[in-house]
């Protein structure tokens, strides 16, 4: 029997086996990629960054990690081109870079790409808690990848004053202000530091490989100096960007803004970038689920109660955490809000209420300082992935199947004979859902012998769920939809691509003329330019695309859901 | 522990079983098919395909739920859609300049070619070899060395090749009959030649060997007489 070769080895002339570095699971941003992954990475880097960005990345994402000569000769895109997608998908934080032996090699992170997905919900949880500035600065912050400080603030104070009236400006304290609570709770982060070329090349080389001066990022998980901010002197209020620049000629505009660029002084934190810390906005949105579920199975005050738990674990708890820090009922008591002023007996009611219900939200580990409480975050994921593949199923095969579903998930293992009898539903239906069910491979069916030959006369064929197989089917057909309404969105847009670009025209012009005060005639007689037919059909349109929209951020949610639930499992395991 | 699907094990037997019986379709077990809790009656129909491709809805989904969150996300995701191409983070494809010059493109907003399409990203955080200035420069340099390395070395090997081709023209005129296999290589090493100072003299829009055969020119352009030469 021949010893089998790994793939990472070689074997020379000699016999002697050559083994290639080879980064590590973690470090190339998780396993093979599916078809499904793939495709929509492709069309949201398509969406977002154009054409030759989606060529180069999809080809990244296929093949693990490659070089610069490689990917050029590969895809047929001229070498400056892939050089400047690669800049941008450095920029943005979906590639990565390592020095390999034949040069400096890149690899995509689908992970990353995905995220973009969600987009939306990171700017509309930062308007949610810090406001309009907050808001506007993680949206700058999200559209250039990472930026400074100075730079976010100046863009986003000259946005905000975009919008006051006429003769006020965002001053620029307020956006450093809403920054600097962003950077305390830690939904902005530093982007890693870069080494000196010279000690990177020093670590970098090897007796075969000659010495690269390569960058290698540097910031680890537990560095002090991630969220603390620069001290710099940003003082001044935001520029407003009036609208008459814009008639008077362009070249003036394009020169001004060059003129204002070189008169920036440098604020003092150059180098120092600040990304988007996108776990912790996961932490919030895994939290804001457990608490309105506790709301929905219970009532308000028990999840005033799980919100005040987790406000108060928040920095003490890691995000893969299976449970937070234990809280002791006094800090409980007296971390409450205001508004919620319930007496300290009714408190260790509800306490007791949370741990005895079946979902398991809550659990008590001991008896000190009034009883000592934690939030069972896996547990809560779990159940909110079962409800979700609950609702999946019903929504797709009826409440009966439904039935059957939440029955094999609580009893794991059951003949057919005990599924009709268990889910009192007549045994002729009961077969023909189960039999879909397992057609749709929601259901598996389990095989026990009595004897060795497997006799299907003498065999146990019991039917079963296994929830993380399930979940992670699930979450292919959800990658699979977005990228099927994503598709759909661009099939209708291209279809009335003629009728959208005349509309376009004619609000130019309708505009133009309204701006040099044209009198009501001539704009009605503008407007009737687009006949009433092609506005229903205008209309249809816009409706179609904000349906498909709108879908494409609910479905969202779920993958939210289940990728948290899939990623917890495999922590623990 | 395997997990096999009674469907399979039925269609299997049913395919094996089905010329003894009583004609296709008519199933034959080899098991007791008692023990599985089925009966003869309650099997659905055989599967003679795959699925269709699009199968109908049984249950219609259920409506997207709208509130005022979902709605600003939803202006939030168009608008950042039509920010990030605008954004100089998008690379264009290099055909969309087009062959013809469009009347509109005179229009167009300044701003789009100006600097704002343009960012410079921190070199520091990249790899040298994603900077493209440097590697323009070295060529620049390069190829204007060339033409005058050339010049210097090759001006005696031109002078003397011209004087070899003057001396083979003679030759040719008078031996044409007889040496027709010749002329093909000489006329091959004059294209080599030419092809030699065309490379020599690359700066240049205009082909140095245009106007050297005055005897070709006219032969060669004038196949299709249909069109009037102005």
């Amino acid at each position: 029997m021949r010893r089998p070769v790994s793939p990472g080895t070689r074997t020379t002339a000699a016999g002697r086996k050559r083994s290639r570095p080879r980064l590590r699971n973690t470090q190339r941003g998780g396993t093979a990629m599916t078809a499904q992954e793939v495709r929509l990475c492709g069309l949201l880097l398509q969406e977002h960054y154009g054409e030759v960005v989606e060529k180069v990345g999809t080809h990244l994402l296929k093949n693990r990690a490659l070089t610069l000569r490689a990917i050029a000769h590969e895809t047929g895109t001229p070498l400056d081109l892939v050089k400047k997608s690669l800049c941008v998908l450095v920029q943005h934080g979906l590639c990565v870079f390592v020095s390999g032996r034949r040069g400096v090699e890149y690899h995509l992170s689908c992970e990353r790409v995905l995220r973009i997905l969600r987009f939306p919900r990171y700017i509309y949880t930062a308007k949610t808690l810090y406001g309009d500035a907050g808001e506007l600065i993680v949206e700058e912050v999200l559209q250039r990848g990472h930026m400074t400080m100075s730079h976010a603030v100046r863009t986003v104070a000259d946005r905000l004053t975009q919008n006051m009236e006429e003769g006020s400006s965002m001053d620029y304290s307020e956006v450093v202000s809403a920054f600097s609570r962003l950077v305390e709770t830690q939904f902005l982060q530093r982007c890693s530091a870069v080494i000196e070329p010279s000690s990177a090349a020093l670590l970098t080389a090897t007796v075969d490989a000659p010495p690269v001066s390569v960058i290698v990022p540097t910031l680890s998980d537990n560095h002090p100096d991630r969220y603390k901010l620069p001290q710099i002197s940003l003082r001044g209020r935001g520029k407003r960007r009036l609208s008459s620049e814009e008639i008077e000629g362009d070249q003036r505009a394009a020169k001004r803004a060059k003129l204002d660029k070189d008169q920036t002084e440098p604020s003092g934190d150059e180098g120092i970038y600040w990304q988007v810390n996108f776990d912790r906005f996961h932490q919030h949105f895994r939290d804001q689920a457990i608490v309105s579920a506790v709301a929905s199975k219970m009532d308000q005050t028990s999840s005033e109660i799980v919100r005040t738990m987790l406000r108060m674990s928040e920095v003490t708890t890691t995000p893969s955490a299976a449970y937070t820090q234990p809280l002791s009922a006094n800090e409980i008591f007296r971390a409450l809000p205001p508004s919620y002023s319930i007496g300290r007996p009714v408190l260790e009611q509800y306490l007791s209420l949370l741990v005895d219900d079946p979902m398991e939200f809550v659990g008590k580990t001991g008896d000190s300082g009034g009883g000592m409480y934690v939030v069972n975050l896996h547990k809560a994921l779990a159940n909110l992935a079962r409800a979700t593949l609950e609702s999946v199923v019903q929504e797709r095969f009826g409440s009966r199947s439904a039935r059957i579903f939440r029955l094999l998930l609580r009893k794991r293992h059951l003949e057919q004979k005990q599924v009709e009898d268990f889910a009192m539903i007549p045994a002729k239906e009961a077969k023909e859902m189960l039999y879909t069910l397992l057609s749709a491979n929601l259901v598996q069916l389990q095989e026990i012998p009595k004897t060795p030959d497997h006799a299907p006369s003498r065999t146990f064929y019991l039917y079963t769920v296994n929830p993380l197989p399930t979940a992670r089917m699930l979450l292919q057909h959800c990658y699979k939809t977005v990228a099927n309404l994503i598709d759909r969105r661009l099939h209708e847009t291209k279809e009335n691509k003629r009728l959208l670009e005349k509309s376009q025209r004619i609000e130019a012009i309708l505009a133009s003329l309204q701006a040099s005060g044209a009198e009501t005639a001539q704009l009605t007689e503008v407007e009737e330019m687009i006949t009433a037919p092609e506005r229903q059909q205008l209309e249809a349109l816009r409706h179609h695309v904000n349906k498909l929209d709108s879908s494409e951020n609910q479905v969202d949610e779920t993958i939210f859901l289940l990728e948290s639930y899939i990623s917890s499992t495999l922590s623990t395991r | 522990m395997k997990t096999r699907r009674p469907s399979t094990l039925l269609a299997e037997s049913a395919r094996r079983m089905a010329g003894k019986g009583r004609g296709r379709g008519i199933a034959a077990f080899t098991f007791n098919i008692e023990a599985l809790g089925l009966s003869r009656g309650t099997l659905p129909d055989a599967a003679f395909g795959p699925k269709p491709l699009f199968p109908d809805v049984e249950y219609k989904p259920v409506p997207l739920s709208s509130g005022e969150a979902e709605e600003y996300m939803l202006a939030l995701k168009q608008e950042m859609r039509s920010t990030m191409k605008r954004l100089p983070h998008s690379v264009a494809k290099p055909e969309d300049k087009a062959a013809v010059e469009r009347y509109r493109e005179m229009y167009a907003q300044e701003s789009h070619k100006s600097g704002q399409n343009e960012w410079t990203p921190d070199w520091t955080r990249l790899p040298k070899e994603l900077m493209p200035q440097k590697k323009k420069l070295k060529k620049k340099p390069k190829m204007k060395k060339e033409p005058k390395v050339a010049s210097s070395k090759e001006k005696e090997a031109m002078l003397s090749k011209l004087d070899e081709l003057e001396k083979k023209d003679e030759n040719s005129d008078e031996e044409k009959e007889e040496n027709a296999k010749e002329n093909a290589d000489d006329q091959e090493a004059e294209g080599e030649e030419e092809y030699d100072e065309e490379a020599a003299e690359e700066e240049n829009d205009y082909i140095a060997s245009y106007f050297e055969d005055g005897d070709d020119y006219g032969v060669d352009s004038g196949d299709n007489m249909d069109e009037a030469t102005y």
